[in-house]
C-alpha cells in the first residue's frame, strides 16, 4: 500500500473523522434509543397478530395495506423477511401482498428510517418511508394482475396464518404509551436548533427536561408494568441489535469516509466522477442510481454513510432517493434467493418494477427538492 | 428426542443452533440436532418467521432466540 502517498493519507485520515463524527453525533443520542425501539419492537409486538392479515382468506384491501407497512415491525432482521415472503405466496395471500411485503419490508425498517431522517435530512427520511409505502402497494398489485392467472392452483393453507393462541400479557393502551413515550425520548433529545417559529425554539430550550421528564416515565412504566424478566429480554435484544448493527455500520463509515470522505471534502474518489455520474436529476443519473443500488448488497444501514459522501461529492437528491428506495429491498444475492421462489420471469419483472418506480421517484423528489 | 433449528441460514439462526447445542452438552442427553432450511418443511411446522426451534416435531419458540435457560427447560418438559 503506498501509504506515503498523501493521496491515501488524506482518505485515511477522512475515514476516521468520518467515523468520528458518526460517534459523536448520532451514536448516543439518535441510534442508542433507536436500538431500544428496535428491541421493544422485536419483545413487545406480536408478531403472530400480524400474520393473520396475509392468509388466503383475509380481506385483500388490508393484506396490502398490513403488507406495506408491517416491515416497520416484521423486518427488524432480514432472517423474517424471506420465509413470510415465500408463505405468503406460496400459501397464503397470494404474489400481489407477498411482493408488497418484501419491498417495503427492509425500506421501511425503523433504524432505517430514523438514521436516513437524522443524517440525511428529514425531507429524505420521509420520503424514503413514503415513497416505499406507496410503492410497495403500486407494485404488488402490479404483479398481481399481471400474474394471477397463475396463481389458481395454489395451496391454500389456512392454518398457517391462523392467529396463535397465546394471550396478549399487556392491554394495549400500555403497549401503545410505552412506545409513544419511547418515540417522544428519541424525537426530544435529537430536536434540532430552528428560530423560524417562537414554539420551535422554545421546545429547543427545553429539549432536556422534556427528554428527563420522559425518562421518568419511562422508567416508572418499567417497574410497574413489566416484570424481570421482560425487562432483562429487552436489554438483551436491543443489545443485539447494536452488537449486529454497529460493526457493519462502522465498516460503511470508514469506507464511505477513505473512498468518498465527508461532505466538503475530497478523498479517493474524484468529485467529479460523482458528479459526471450521479449529480443533477437527469433520468441517465437516477436510472444509474436505481441500477447500482438494485444489484448492490448493502448492510443494514451502511447504505447511509455511503450515501451521505456520495450527496457530499456531488450526488443529487433525486438519485439519492431512487438509491434508498431500489437499494436495501433489492441486491444480487437476494435476487437469487426471490428467484428461487418465484422462477425466473416474476423476478425479472419484480425487479423491472423497483427499477422503474425507484427512477421515477428518485425524479420527481430531485424536481421538488 | 429430535431437535431442529428451523431457519434459512441467518445469524440468528446460528446464534440459536449454539445455544441449543450448550444446552445439549450441559444435560447431558443424547438427541439429534438437525437443521431444517427448506422453506417448505419449515411450513409444515405451521411457523413463517425464523428463527424457530422445533423439539419432537412442536414448534416451541417462534421468530426470537430463547435463553439457554428455556432450551433446557423445554428439553426437559420434553424428555
Amino acid at each position: 500500500m503506498p501509504f506515503s502517498s498523501s493521496k491515501i493519507l488524506n482518505a485515511l485520515m477522512e475515514s476516521l473523522l468520518m467515523a468520528q463524527d458518526y460517534a459523536r453525533q448520532h451514536v448516543l443520542l439518535c441510534l442508542i434509543p433507536a436500538f431500544f425501539i428496535a428491541g421493544a419492537i422485536a419483545n413487545f409486538i406480536s408478531q403472530e397478530n400480524i400474520i393473520k392479515y396475509f392468509g388466503a382468506e383475509a380481506n385483500k384491501f388490508l393484506s396490502y395495506t398490513v403488507a406495506s407497512v408491517s416491515g416497520t415491525i416484521l423486518a427488524v432482521c432480514s432472517c423474517t423477511v424471506l420465509p413470510l415472503f415465500a408463505g405468503i405466496y406460496k400459501r397464503g395471500a397470494g404474489i400481489g401482498p407477498a411482493t408488497a411485503f418484501l419491498y417495503s419490508g427492509p425500506a421501511i425498517n425503523i433504524l432505517a428510517i430514523i438514521l436516513t431522517a437524522r443524517v440525511l435530512g428529514f425531507e429524505l427520511g420521509l420520503a424514503r418511508a413514503t415513497g416505499a409505502i406507496i410503492f410497495s402497494i403500486v407494485i404488488g398489485l402490479s404483479m398481481h394482475f399481471i400474474f394471477h392467472e397463475d396463481e389458481k392452483e395454489k395451496i391454500k393453507d389456512k392454518s398457517l396464518f391462523s392467529e396463535s393462541n397465546t394471550q396478549e400479557e399487556r392491554p394495549l393502551w400500555q403497549t401503545t404509551f410505552y412506545f409513544t413515550t419511547l418515540i417522544g425520548i428519541l424525537i426530544f433529545a435529537n430536536w434540532g436548533k430552528d428560530g423560524s417559529l417562537k414554539i420551535w425554539q422554545a421546545i429547543y430550550s427545553s429539549k432536556w427536561y422534556i427528554t428527563g421528564i420522559l425518562l421518568i416515565i419511562l422508567f416508572w412504566m418499567l417497574v410497574k408494568w413489566f416484570n424481570k424478566e421482560e425487562r432483562a429480554q429487552w436489554i438483551s435484544s436491543s443489545w443485539s441489535f447494536a452488537q449486529q448493527i454497529l460493526p457493519l455500520l462502522l465498516g460503511g463509515v470508514l469506507v464511505a469516509g477513505f473512498l468518498l470522505g465527508r461532505p466538503g471534502s475530497e478523498a479517493l474518489i474524484p468529485k467529479i466522477w460523482i458528479g459526471n455520474l450521479v449529480g443533477g436529476n437527469s433520468l441517465w443519473s437516477n436510472l444509474f442510481a436505481s441500477v447500482v443500488g438494485a444489484f448492490m448488497y448493502f448492510a443494514t444501514l451502511t447504505e447511509i454513510p455511503i450515501l451521505q459522501g456520495l450527496l457530499g461529492a456531488g450526488m443529487g437528491k433525486g438519485p439519492a432517493l431512487a438509491l434508498l428506495l431500489a437499494g436495501p429491498a433489492l441486491s444480487l444475492p437476494n435476487m437469487l434467493v426471490i428467484r428461487s421462489i418465484l422462477g425466473t420471469k416474476k423476478t425479472l419483472v419484480f425487479i423491472f418494477l423497483v427499477v422503474t418506480m425507484a427512477t421515477l421517484s428518485g425524479m420527481l423528489f430531485g424536481y421538488f427538492f | 428426542m429430535k431437535i431442529e433449528i428451523l431457519g434459512i441460514g441467518c445469524s440468528k439462526c446460528k446464534k440459536l443452533h449454539e445455544l441449543v447445542e450448550e444446552a445439549v452438552n450441559e444435560l447431558g442427553v443424547s438427541t439429534e440436532i438437525t437443521k431444517v432450511t427448506d422453506i417448505n418443511k419449515i411450513f409444515d411446522y405451521k411457523v413463517l418467521i425464523t428463527p424457530a426451534l422445533a423439539i419432537d416435531g412442536d414448534a416451541m419458540v417462534v421468530g426470537r432466540v430463547p435463553s439457554k435457560e428455556e432450551i433446557i427447560k423445554w428439553i426437559k418438559e420434553k424428555s
